[in-house]
């Protein structure tokens, strides 16, 4: 009994993407800033309910913020709670900023001594797996939740792919979003426009109505999806694949999860 | 001696728009019953039939800072204006943004030598006028008209919300 538990909660815990996770975000107070000296703050967290936070915080040791020109900027005000983690980004350069919480890892389970035991760490950190370890199952994982503000007139240097695991590209802006309008976004798996990924596409306050009203979409042969807004508001858009990339030769497959919450203004 | 160059000078001024385009435009903020009143920031700009921004004719918002933040901070509120053109726009600019305006029936007189109407090649083109207050709500006018010309045109839109009347006549 005990047994099932634990592996259960290993399954739930290397399948950052199944459809009964949780979802996890980013939400920013804004994402069209102007004036003098702009700040906005931004939540994070993991939860059933888009946005509210009533399940787990998101952690933020991952946190990567790009500055419009390219550069990594340091979140200020950094707090996590019980539900939710909290910071502040100082706006200086008029562009567009990234915010995204960047996660590769390594995931092993194996039995020592007839005990079962799991192992989470990085590909350098591989190494401290004891040389006995039995049944030894790896996987490997690297997931994206992102967001994007942009002060003033948007630019793309922080849009740049780091072609590293799964990435959206707006063919057009993240932060010029309109209901009614059609965007396209090509869709890249280490940085190669990728066939066939699914997205699931849901607007906020998901309290306030009977249904998910989620929208569904395939990346076509050239590797985009197209979505035409039905209304405005917060948008949670998600993905996931796999594949058999991985960096450390144990690890059987690698996982790969994609988020990222987009503003969409009325007209 | 005087008076003689006064009226060779308005002899000159009378004679001057019989060669020139003029485009008035009347923009009313309406008088709101409202607990709370501040009044509205409003964008006026000429859209060619690409719905892209020809021209900027006039923009109002705060001028000042107050321990919000300068007024430009609400500049994004002006939805359709910020993503057209304001955002790639340096504020102030000379002659096209201005402070606020209280209730009543705003003039705007341009013709075709005014800056950002020389430039305007010949075409379809819509006058738009974008309002937002805050606290309040956010509304979009438009009138269409044709550049340049050749007979008096004339065009209103009727506003609901933070718009009254909006009327566009153009004289040859």
């Amino acid at each position: 009994m005990k047994r099932t538990l634990v592996l259960a909660a290993a399954l739930a815990a290397v399948l950052p993407f199944s459809a009964a996770a949780h979802k996890a975000w980013l939400l920013p107070s804004q994402t069209v800033v102007a004036g003098n000296d702009p700040w906005i703050t931004v939540d994070g967290a993991v939860s059933n309910d888009l946005f509210y936070f009533n399940h787990v915080p998101l952690r933020l040791e991952s946190l990567v913020v790009t500055a419009p020109d390219g550069s990594q900027v340091q979140p200020q005000n950094a707090a996590t709670g019980k539900f939710r983690s909290v910071f502040d980004i100082e706006l200086k350069q008029a562009g567009t900023y990234r915010i995204a919480s960047v996660n590769e890892g390594l995931f092993a389970t194996y039995e020592l001594n007839g005990e079962r035991k799991r192992w989470r760490g990085s590909a350098a950190s591989f190494g401290e797996l004891p040389k006995n370890a039995q049944k030894l199952q790896v996987s490997e994982s690297v997931g994206r939740v992102e967001t994007f503000v942009t002060n003033g007139a948007p630019n793309a240097t922080a849009l740049k792919p780091t072609n590293k695991g799964i990435e959206l590209v707006a063919v057009g802006h993240p932060n010029d979003l309109f209901a009614g309008e059609e965007a396209t976004f090509r869709v890249l798996v280490d940085g190669t426009p990728t066939a066939g990924l699914e997205f699931e596409i849901v607007r906020g306050a998901t309290r306030y109505r009977n249904a998910q009203d989620e929208i569904k979409v395939t990346s076509n042969a050239q590797g985009e999806i197209r979505v035409k807004w039905p209304e405005a508001g917060m948008y949670w858009l998600e993905t996931g694949s796999e594949d058999a990339k991985t960096t450390v030769k144990q690890a059987g497959k690698r996982r790969l999860s994609y988020v990222a919450t987009l503003e969409v203004l009325p007209q | 001696m005087r008076v003689t160059l006064t009226i060779a000078l308005s002899g000159l001024l009378a004679t001057s728009p019989a060669y020139a385009t003029t485009l008035d435009i009347n923009v009313e903020v309406p008088k709101l019953n409202v607990a709370e009143y501040h009044r509205p920031y409003v964008a006026v700009w000429l859209e060619g039939a690409d719905q892209k921004v020809a021209a900027n004719l006039s923009v109002w918002y705060q001028q000042t800072s107050n321990s919000e933040g300068h007024g430009t901070k609400w500049l994004p509120d002006l939805r359709q204006w910020w993503r057209k053109s304001g955002r790639t726009l340096e504020v102030p600019v000379d002659g096209v943004t201005g402070p606020t305006r209280p209730v009543g029936t705003h003039a705007l007189s341009f013709n075709d030598r005014a800056p950002a109407l020389k430039q305007l090649a010949p075409g379809s083109y819509t006058l738009v006028v974008e309002a937002v207050r805050e606290v309040g709500g956010r509304e979009l006018l438009k009138v269409p008209f044709t550049w340049p010309a050749k007979a008096a045109q004339s065009g209103s839109a009727q506003g609901t919300t933070e718009l009254g009347k909006v009327t566009l006549a153009i004289k040859p």
